[in-house]
């Protein structure tokens, strides 16, 4: 890996590529992307060391294991779920990720149940949700800003969350 | 992800964001945001490397309490390939001359079952 100059930005840009990718395809409309120029601020209101963090995630438990309260897992929707359910692993081989370079076997790697833990256990982070929370990608823009982001945020406020640490996958 | 971190956001709960999109994620536009330049799908670090996941984390963790301003992005000083960085990004999604009419094809075979999948009134099961 070297410094030096480049016409182009070094990061990939996924609505680029997608658009190219998916053009190729035959398909001429592009996805249309979530675009705002407005973003709210919220800061901490203590510190957190006395916080309870709960992680929202992309993926799903594998359809036909969902553990006893999770609701199916086909269709997708919103769904909230015990962390140590989720210690095995979930289920995301039909999101869009890079399947030739990586792997998802590590749980931490993209649900840090285990880290996040660690933080607890030293004191850096009040605690962790017990429940962490799992939501499609899958729906338009209209029904994850009117039906699934309250849903989270009416469980978040159910288990105590303070703040929210969100991994898309 | 993006259009929930601001729901929780203007309903009072600070959020961070960590991934790899870094273009999907700014454009949707969130309050705290940690990039780390990966491919896709291990957005808080590599596999077997609890250090890593731990350091990313951590990051975030610092992140909630130091950002002041929305759309803060920081960057982890992570490389997924110290030798050959522009393989894995090179190789993603590729469109050259090489496969332009293999992924043509594909696509046209894709609809021709949807097509039928629908002829036969039968449901969409992707």
């Amino acid at each position: 890996m070297s410094d030096g100059r480049r016409a182009h930005r070094s990061y990939l840009s996924y609505i680029d590529k997608s658009r190219e990718y998916y053009a190729a395809h035959g398909y001429p409309q592009p996805y249309q992307w979530a675009y705002s120029h407005e973003v709210a601020f919220t800061p901490l209101e203590k510190p957190l060391s006395e916080s309870t963090v709960g992680l929202v995630t992309t993926s799903f438990f594998r359809a036909g294991s969902e553990p006893t309260g999770v609701p199916a897992a086909r269709p997708k929707r919103p769904y909230a779920g015990h962390c140590d359910d989720a210690l095995n692993g979930l289920y995301n081989n039909d999101l869009f990720w890079d399947k030739d370079n990586t792997h998802t076997e590590d749980l931490d790697t993209y649900l840090p149940i285990n880290r996040l833990r660690e933080f607890a256990a030293v004191g850096r982070i009040g605690a962790v949700s017990e429940r962490f929370y799992g939501i499609p990608t899958d729906y338009s823009h209209r029904r994850t800003q009117r039906n699934d982001s309250p849903r989270i945020e009416e469980w978040m406020r159910e288990d105590g969350v303070d703040v929210a640490l969100l991994v898309p996958l | 992800m993006g259009l929930i971190a601001r729901h929780l956001e203007e309903a009072g709960i600070p959020t961070v964001v960590v991934g790899s999109a870094r273009d999907i994620v700014e454009e949707c536009g969130v309050a705290r945001f940690v990039f780390t330049d990966f491919p896709l799908g291990n957005p808080t670090g590599k596999p077997g490397d609890a250090a890593m996941q731990r350091d990313i984390v951590g990051t975030a963790l610092d992140l909630l309490e130091r950002a002041w301003l929305p759309r803060t992005t920081v960057q982890t000083p992570f490389v997924w390939d110290a030798d050959d960085n522009d393989g894995w990004r090179s190789h993603f999604m590729r469109v050259d001359d090489s496969n332009r009419a293999t992924l043509a094809a594909a696509g046209e075979a894709r609809r021709g079952d949807q097509a039928a999948a629908k002829a036969d009134g039968r449901a969409r099961t992707t």
